[in-house]
C-alpha cells in the first residue's frame, strides 16, 4: 500500500489562500479528507492532479515527487480522480468512459470491463447522457479503479444520491484497498459515509489542517465539532 | 460483455451511409437531366466542398474549436497539388495525398499558438489566417507550370494546365472520382470519431479537466484534430485543382470561410451527414440562385436567415431534424417490433 505525504503545501490565487502551510500525511486503505465549504478540500485533490501549482511545499508518494510529474502524465503514473462535479462524457457510452480512462492510462482495454464488472454496472453500452445520476457515479468509480491506480481521490462521490445508493456506492469505495490495491481520499459531507469508510481522517478548516487521526477519536474532539459548529446535526447523528 | 460491432448503433449508421454515398457517387451521373450537365458540375463541386465543411464540423462539432481558415486551407492543398504535379508530374493520387500532408502541417502551425489559449483565440488567429492566406494567394497566384517556386508562367508562355486524373476524364467520370474519394476520407474520417481518437475529442470538448485527470494530453489531442481536419481540406484542393487544372485566387476569399462556416452550422456540426448538406449549400445555393436569375450574394441573406433558424431552433442542423424525423417515421414505415439492445 502507498504512503502519501504532503509537506508544508500552501496555494495562493490573488489575497485567498485556499491552503496555508498544510502537512498531511495518508498511509493505508481509506482516508477522509473532511472539512466545512470552502476549506480547501477539493483544492488539495486539485494540487495531487496538478489543477493548482502551489507556491510552497511538496507532495511524496512512495518516494516520487508528485509535483514534478506534468497533470496529464499523473493518470499513467497511478493517479486516479472523481470530481464534485461528475464528468462522465454524455456522447460516449459508459464503457467507452471507462475504455478512455484504460487507454490515457496505459491500460489494456479489457481492465475496462473489469472495472465496469467491479462496479456492476447494468447495459454499459448505453450512452452517457442515458445514465441516472448514480449510474453516472458507478461510471466515475470504474474510471477510477481501472488498471493498477496507486493513489485514488473522490471529491464527493455520493453527492445526489439517495441513501441507498449512497450505501452500495460505500460498499464498492471500501473494498477499493483490498481489491485494487489503491490508497483512497475521500471527500465527503456525509459524516456517516465518512465514519463508515474512513479508518482515519484529516480535517481542514480555511486551509489549515486543525485536526488528522482516527475517525471516531478526531470526529468526537472539541476543535473539530466547533469548527463543524453549523452542520453539528450532522457530525452528532 | 463485448457487443458484436455491427450490432451497434454508431456503426450501422455508418455503414448505412457509407452504402448511400457510394450509390450516389457511382448512380447519379445517370439521372436524366444531371448526367454531363451543369447540375453534374455543380454536383462535384458540392462533393468535394463537402470535405472542406467535414473538416469545420469536426473541429467545433466535437472539440468545440472555431476554424475559420478552411477555405484558406482548400486554397493551400490545391496550391500544393499544381505545385507538386508540375514539378513531379507524379500520378494524380500520389500528389493528392503528398497535398494532404501538406495542407495537414500548414494547419498545425497555425493552431499550434492558438491552441494553448482559448477556444475563441483559435477563431481569431483563423479568421486572421484566412485574410492572410487570401493575400498570399492572390499576390503569388496559383501555379501554372512556370519555373521557380511559385511556379508561375511569365511572357506569353501558355499556362499548363494539370490534366484529370486518367481515371476521372469526361465530367461523368470525375464525378465518380470525386464522389469515390470523399466517400472513402469521409468513412475514414467517420472511422476516427468511433476509435480512441474519437473518444479523447468527445471527452475534451466534455472538459478540459476531466480529460486531463483520465489521463489525456489535451494540447497534442486538438493538434492531431487540426492535422486531420486539415489534412481532409487539403484533399478538397486537390480534387478541385484536378477538376480543371487551374485555380482562381478570386475563388479563395476569407469570407468564403465564414460562409463555409455558416453552412456547417445549418447543415449539422455533429454528424457528416450534415457536412455533406452543407457543402450542397455553400456552392449548390449561390449556383441554384443564379439558375433562377437572382442574385448570387443572396445567399448572405438566405444563410443567414438559415443560421438563424439554426442557432435559435435546431442546433443540430438539417441533419439533426433528419435523424429526428426518421427516428418518428421509422416504426411507421418498418412496423416491425424492434428488437430490444441486450448486452
Ligand atoms: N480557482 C480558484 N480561484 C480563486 N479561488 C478559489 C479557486 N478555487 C478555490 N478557491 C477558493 O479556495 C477556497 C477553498 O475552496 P475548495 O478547495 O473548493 O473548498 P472545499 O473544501 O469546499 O472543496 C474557497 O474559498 C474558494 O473560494
Ligand atoms: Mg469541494
Amino acid at each position: 500500500m502507498s504512503r502519501l505525504t504532503l509537506s508544508g503545501i500552501t496555494v495562493r490565487y490573488g489575497g485567498v489562500k485556499p491552503l496555508d502551510d498544510v502537512s498531511l500525511a495518508f498511509e493505508s486503505g481509506v482516508c477522509g479528507v473532511i472539512g466545512p465549504n470552502g476549506a480547501g478540500k477539493t483544492t488539495t485533490f486539485n494540487v495531487l492532479s496538478g489543477f493548482a501549482l502551489p507556491v510552497a511545499g511538496s507532495v511524496d508518494l512512495d518516494g516520487d515527487d508528485l509535483l514534478a510529474v506534468p497533470a496529464h502524465r499523473r493518470a499513467r503514473w497511478g493517479l486516479r480522480r472523481s470530481f464534485q462535479q461528475e464528468q462522465v462524457v454524455r456522447t460516449l457510452t459508459a464503457r467507452e468512459n471507462v475504455l478512455l480512462a484504460a487507454e490515457h492510462s496505459g491500460s489494456p482495454a479489457a481492465d475496462a470491463d473489469r472495472a465496469l464488472d467491479y462496479v456492476r454496472l447494468a447495459r454499459p453500452h448505453r450512452l452517457g447522457a442515458e445514465l441516472t445520476m448514480f449510474e453516472r457515479r458507478l461510471v466515475d468509480i470504474a474510471s477510477c479503479v481501472v488498471g493498477t491506480p496507486r493513489l485514488v481521490l473522490l471529491d464527493e462521490p455520493a453527492a445526489g444520491l439517495d441513501p441507498a445508493e449512497s450505501e452500495r456506492l460505500l460498499g464498492l469505495i471500501t473494498r477499493i484497498p483490498e481489491e485494487v490495491g489503491a490508497l483512497v481520499l475521500l471527500v465527503d459531507h456525509d459524516m456517516d459515509l465518512v465514519r463508515a469508510a474512513c479508518g482515519t481522517v484529516a480535517v481542514l478548516d480555511f486551509g489549515r489542517r486543525i485536526a488528522a487521526g482516527p475517525t471516531l477519536q478526531v470526529l468526537s474532539s472539541p476543535e473539530v465539532r466547533k469548527a463543524y459548529l453549523g452542520i453539528d446535526e450532522e457530525v452528532t447523528t | 460483455m463485448k457487443q458484436d460491432f455491427f450490432s451497434r448503433t454508431d456503426v450501422r449508421g455508418a455503414l448505412v451511409g457509407l452504402a448511400v454515398g457510394l450509390v450516389l457517387a457511382l448512380g447519379l451521373p445517370f439521372l436524366p437531366g444531371v448526367g454531363a450537365g451543369l447540375a453534374l458540375r455543380t454536383l462535384t463541386v458540392c462533393a468535394i466542398y463537402a470535405l472542406a465543411a467535414a473538416g469545420v464540423g469536426v473541429l467545433y462539432g466535437r472539440l468545440g474549436l472555431v476554424s475559420i481558415m478552411q477555405i484558406g486551407l482548400v486554397a493551400v492543398g490545391g496550391w500544393a497539388t499544381l505545385r507538386i504535379y508540375h514539378a513531379t508530374h507524379l500520378p494524380f493520387e500520389v500528389v493528392m495525398v503528398l497535398a494532404a500532408l501538406v495542407t495537414a502541417v500548414v494547419g498545425v502551425l497555425v493552431g499550434l499558438p492558438a491552441l494553448r489559449l482559448s477556444g475563441l483565440s483559435l477563431a481569431i488567429v483563423t479568421l486572421m489566417v484566412a485574410g492572410a492566406l487570401e493575400v498570399l494567394v492572390t499576390y503569388a497566384g496559383f501555379p501554372n507550370g512556370g519555373n521557380g517556386f511559385l511556379g508561375r508562367v511569365s511572357g506569353g508562355t501558355l499556362a499548363v494546365i494539370m490534366p484529370r486524373p486518367g481515371l476521372g476524364q469526361s465530367d461523368d467520370e470525375f464525378f465518380r472520382y470525386v464522389g469515390v474519394v470523399v466517400v472513402v476520407v469521409l468513412a475514414l474520417l467517420r472511422w476516427l470519431l468511433m476509435v480512441r481518437p474519437g473518444r479523447t475529442w468527445a471527452a475534451i470538448r466534455q472538459g478540459e479537466a476531466g480529460a486531463v485527470s483520465l489521463g489525456v494530453n489535451t494540447v497534442a489531442h486538438r493538434l492531431l484534430a487540426l492535422a486531420v481536419t486539415s489534412a481532409v481540406t487539403g484533399v478538397a484542393g486537390a480534387l478541385l485543382a484536378a477538376g480543371s487544372g487551374i485555380l482562381d485566387p478570386a475563388s479563395f476569399k476569407a469570407q468564403q470561410s465564414v460562409l463555409l462556416f455558416a453552412t456547417v452550422l445549418i447543415g449539422g456540426a455533429f454528424s457528416l451527414l450534415g457536412a455533406v448538406i452543407g457543402g450542397l449549400f455553400f456552392y449548390g445555393m449561390p449556383q441554384l440562385l443564379s439558375t433562377v436569375g437572382l442574385d448570387g450574394n443572396l445567399v448572405f441573406v438566405v444563410l443567414g436567415l438559415g443560421l438563424v433558424q439554426a442557432v435559435t431552433t435546431a442546433q443540430a442542423g438539417i441533419a439533426g431534424q433528419l435523424a429526428e424525423l426518421w427516428r418518428r417515421l421509422r416504426p411507421r414505415l418498418w412496423p416491425r417490433p424492434r428488437r430490444e439492445v441486450t448486452v
